[in-house]
Formats: C-alpha cells, structure tokens, sequence
C-alpha cells in the first residue's frame, strides 16, 4: 500500500522533472537546422531563388507523377525552384525573426525598467503610450505602418519591432515594481548608488531572464506577422524570398492541383513557430528561480 | 567638543493623497549622539523608529516630508544637502543595516562583488583593488575561508554569513555613523548574539558611532550608552542606559521595562501596556500616551507635557517629571 503510493510518486516526480528538465531536442534541431539552412543558403540552394525558367513552370514535387530530380520540391508559376525559394525565405524569416525581437526588446525592456524604477510621471507617460499601442490590433498596425514606410525587409523589422515592443514593457515594467521593493536595491540605496546604477546593476540583470523568455515566444509571432504581411502583399517585397509570400503566390494555384505552392512554406512556418515556442517554454521553466532547483 | 551627530526638532509627516489626512511620523524629535557611541531608539511598531531612520538618510518615501527641525552630521546641515551630495555621503560616512539582511543580497551577483560595488560607487577603486578589499572585510567580519567565500553566491551561504556580508558592506568604506534597523529581528537567538557581538567588536575597532534601532530593550541594555524611548513619533524619555533602567521617569517607560519577561518570574502572566498604540493621524488630546497611562492625571488630558530635563542628560515628557522631584517617579 505504501509502497505503491511511493511507487505512484516517483513516477509522478519523473514526469514533473521530464518535463522541467527535458530539453526539447526536435524544437532545438528544428531552428537549429533552420538557421543552419539561412546561414549557408548560398551553398545548400540548387537554384537562384529569385530567377526562374519559364519552361518549368508547376513542376510537382519529385516523388509525384511529373516531378523531377532537379527539383525536389517542384517549382512555382515561373518556373522557380521551390526548394531553393524555401531555403533561402529561412534566411529572411531569420533575419526579420531575431532582429525585429531584439530590437523589440532593448526598446521595450529599456522603457519598462525606466517606468517601472523611475515611477511618477515618468511611468504614467510611458504606460500610456504602451495601453494606447496595446489597444491597437497589431496587424492592423503594422499594415498601416507598411502602407507608410513602404515595404522592404529593414523597414519590416523596424514596423514589427515598433508594434511588439509593447509586450517587453508591460511585462518588464511589472517585474520591476516587484524588484524595487526588494530589500538588496534598498541596500544599493542606503549604500549610495545612484539610480542609474541600481537600474543597471540590479533592475536590468534580474529581468534579464524573463526578457529572453518573452523574446523566445515573440520570435513566433514575428515570425507569423511577418508572412502575413509578406502574404498581404504589404511585406518583403518580390521577387525576394518569404515564406509568406511564397503562400501568397501559390493560393492561386491551390484550386488547379499545386498543392506544394502552399502547403510547404506553410509547414516550414507551422514548424518554426512550434519550435520557437516550445524552445521559449522550456526556458521560462528552466530560468525562474523557483521552479529551478539549484 | 561638538557631537557628531544633532538632530533638534525634527518632524515628519506623512501627507494623504488629497493633502487632507497628515500623519505625524515623528514629531519634534531632539537628541545627540558622540562618535563612537551607541544610541538605542525602542518603541512600539508603528512609533516611528524607522521613519525616524530614514529621515536623518532623506530616504523617504514619496507622500512623507520633513516638516520641520534640524539635522547636523558632523557639523554640516544633512536637511538642506543636495540629493547628490547626500548620495555620496550615504554608505561611505552613514551607513545603513536593514530590518533584513538577509534578504539584502542580489541573488545573482557574488558576495565579493557586492561589497566591491560599494567601494567602487564611493572609492572610485579597481576592480581587483576593491576585490581585495572585500576579502580583508570579510576577514574582518569573522567569516572563514573569505578566499573561497568571496566568489560564492548569497544562496550558497548561511544566513549568519548573509547577515557579516551585509555588516561587511556597511563598514566597507568606513563609516562614522552606522544606522541598524532591528538588524536581528530575522535571526535566531544564538545568530543573533554573535552578530550583536560582531557589531561591538567593529564599533570599538573602528570608533563608530551606532544607532541601534529595536523593540528589545534587553538588546538595549547590551548594546547602547544611551537609549530614547519613542511613543506616536515623539521621543519621551532619552538619557543613559543606566539611568533609564534603573530610574524611569516615564510611565510608559516604567510599562515597557516591566514587561520584559523575566527568567524564573514565577507571575504566571506577562505584564502587558493595556490598551493598543494609538493611530497616528488621531492622536489623542494633551499627552498621546494617557490613555493606556496607569498614572494618568487631569491635565494629562488637555496639555501636552513638555521636554523636562529631569536629571543631567535624563529628559522625559511627563508631567509627573515636573511634580516630583527628579528621581521619585521611579519605584522599582
């Protein structure tokens, strides 16, 4: 009787401890292998993305009846290489993925920590901004901002990283008001330092953790806003390879049979989200402090 | 020769969000302190022991302000300093132990680099330089093996340890002045004793003057030359140990001293203050402890007592200090 409740427990500990404890490997080798891809996409692609050959067009992929060796993965309506488009779209999703976090997050990180530490009129002002940001619906946003800017791949990672900023400050913001009421950034204030300092060497470490955590989950938001203005036609710019556009293109071919037009680019996003995210809850786990057993 | 530190009528209030509702924190509060000696502040929770703190840091927080009085650090004026200047002063001539030490720590830094960061803010030292210096203090801090300990973690080490690194950056820069905030309430009694033993060795070494804020008057009486007893944010009564002990004046003094429970009392209750400690934002009318005052009279209740001076160095705010001659108030 005891035994097997003890018995019950163990398994039940091993679970918990699996699911804190294991890193997830398939998400890890997915994004790994994604930005193996993006890296040397000049070496891996067969083709140039950006030029096909008219007499290739809807090439089906090679294990269907008509496909062929030379293109694995079929072409698209202007005889494109749908293998070497969706390698080198890894490179833009990449690219626009990790800059457009980044950016996202030293702006709103730095914001947070200013409204968070500083308070007064200084938080009012900033946590204003950020619920009027907030209540706009993001891919409006961002469609509206394209529409200004115009599209290219840079002014893509400034506009989502001007729409996504908000979530690092909301979130960074409340963590602060925590840590200040800490007693070791009392004790920096008894001894002296100022509030620059205090932000610096005791706000920004301490939040540092969540940051990248929120980063690791954003990076499959991003990754999704960006192919759905890159799919609305409002994104990176043709005959550039994105994923989203290459979604875009094929929907027309979706009713005459093309299936690989869509159906690839689709689960090349589906998989790189999935893994960012997963990779993202692992590390929220494996980063708090209380969950983590020292 | 001039003290080190003077504080004469200094007030503070808290201010509602409206500015309707004013709190008197600490109210017309006077005392001095030489250097190398050790002042006691007691008092009930809520009597303004730590607004008291604060004040004489200008740490407030936003909604007090220091109404009126004066408070002279070494000669210099400390209420009319630039924040700047106080910044600097803080932790290199005033130094600060909080109510809890042990929570006192960055979890993710090292011990060494948090007594470094002190010497390095006030000290403009190296980085190797004030490493070296850390080490030396946790030498001087009782803590062994302080080569291996300086690079550890807080979480690896045990609370009493916590607690020296916490001392050890207090004196770090070597400070004239050392405020403690019940810097024992979190700790267990034997940690306890070897910390308060700690804190008198240093005190001695270094010549630094203490103010030992508690509510355990017999810490008190080990550790501190002179005591002030404060009740709703006015000191009343201050002198010696000694004489406070033995004689005194007030009978909210007489209160406190006679419920501190006694080995081998064989009185199967504790002798308790009857009554709770008032609300600081109402105070009562005349003196703010009658009430609760077993030797409560009738002018008690109309006029405040003011500060006498019932004996050398000995003040009390009673009127019984003035209708008895020094020393009679007293009876055990």
């Amino acid at each position: 009787m005891n035994g097997s409740r003890t018995a019950s427990l163990t398994v039940a500990w091993r679970f918990a401890s699996l699911r804190v404890e294991g890193f997830p490997w398939i998400p890890a080798l997915i994004l790994g292998v994604i930005a193996l891809l993006a890296v040397f996409a000049d070496v891996v692609a067969p083709y140039n993305p950006e030029v096909g050959v008219l007499g290739d067009r809807f090439r089906p992929p090679a294990w269907q009846a008509g496909g062929s060796e030379a293109h694995l993965l079929g072409t698209d309506h202007v005889g494109r290489d749908v293998l070497s488009r969706l390698i080198f779209g890894a490179r833009v999703s990449m690219v626009v993925g990790f800059t457009a976090v980044i950016v996202a997050g030293l702006l709103g990180t730095t914001l947070g920590i200013l409204s968070g530490y500083l308070g007064g009129w200084v938080d009012q002002v900033i946590m204003r901004v950020t619920d009027t940001w907030l209540a706009l619906p993001a891919l409006t946003f961002a469609i509206f901002l394209a529409a200004v800017v115009g599209p290219s791949m840079w002014n893509i990672v400034i506009i989502l990283a001007a729409v996504y900023w908000t979530r690092y400050a909301r979130v960074i913001r409340g963590e602060v008001l925590s840590l200040r009421e800490r007693d070791f950034v009392r004790l920096a204030i008894v001894a002296g330092c100022s509030k620059k300092t205090i932000m610096r060497r005791h706000i920004l470490p301490n939040v540092l953790n969540s940051a990248i955590v929120l980063g690791t989950l954003m990076l499959g938001v991003v990754i999704v806003t960006e192919a759905a203005l890159s799919f609305l036609g409002v994104g990176v710019p043709p005959p550039k390879p994105a994923w989203g556009l290459m979604l875009a293109d094929g929907k027309k071919g979706l009713m005459a049979g093309y299936w690989w037009l869509t159906v690839l680019p689709g689960v090349c996003i589906m998989l790189m989200v999935l893994s960012a995210n997963l990779l993202g809850d692992w590390l929220r786990v494996k980063l708090d402090p209380q969950l983590r057993q020292l | 020769m001039s003290a080190l530190l003077e504080v004469s009528g200094l007030s503070t209030q808290y201010v509602g969000a409206r500015g309707t509702r004013v709190t008197r924190a600490v109210d017309d509060v006077s005392f001095t302190l030489e250097a190398g000696r050790t002042l006691g502040i007691v008092g009930e929770s809520g009597s303004g022991k730590t607004t008291l703190a604060l004040t004489l840091m200008r740490l407030l927080p936003p909604g007090a302000r220091i109404a009126a009085g004066s408070v002279r650090f070494e000669g210099e004026e400390l209420l009319h300093k630039p924040e700047a200047e106080m910044r600097a002063l803080r932790g290199k001539r005033i130094a600060m132990i909080l109510q809890d030490p042990m929570a006192s720590l960055n979890p993710l830094f090292t011990v060494g680099d948090q007594i470094a960061e002190t010497l390095r803010v006030h000290e403009h030292m190296s980085r190797r330089g004030a490493w070296t210096r850390a080490r030396e203090l946790l030498g001087a801090v009782n803590i062994a093996a302080p080569e291996r300990r300086i690079g550890e973690y807080p979480h690896e080490l045990s609370g009493g340890m916590r607690q020296r690194v916490v001392g050890a950056i207090a004196i770090a820069c070597g400070p004239k002045l050392l405020i403690a905030d019940e810097p024992t309430t979190s700790l267990d009694l034997t940690i306890q004793a070897q910390y308060l033993q700690l804190l008198r060795e240093i005190q001695r070494e270094r010549g630094l003057a203490m103010i030992f804020i508690t509510h355990n008057l017999g810490i008190v009486a080990k550790m501190c030359d002179a005591v002030a007893v404060m009740y709703a944010g006015r000191l009343v009564e201050s002198g010696p140990v000694r004489r406070i002990f033995d004689a005194p004046a007030h009978p909210y003094t007489q209160a406190l001293i006679e419920s501190i429970p006694r080995f081998g009392d064989t009185a199967s209750r504790l002798t308790a203050i009857e009554g709770q400690p008032p609300d600081p934002a109402a105070l009562p009318p005349g003196c703010a402890f009658h009430p609760r005052c077993p030797l409560v009279m009738d002018r008690c209740r109309v006029e405040a007592p003011p500060d006498l001076e019932v004996a050398a160095a000995h003040r009390a705010r009673c009127w019984l200090a003035v209708e008895m001659p020094a020393g009679a108030a007293a009876k055990g």
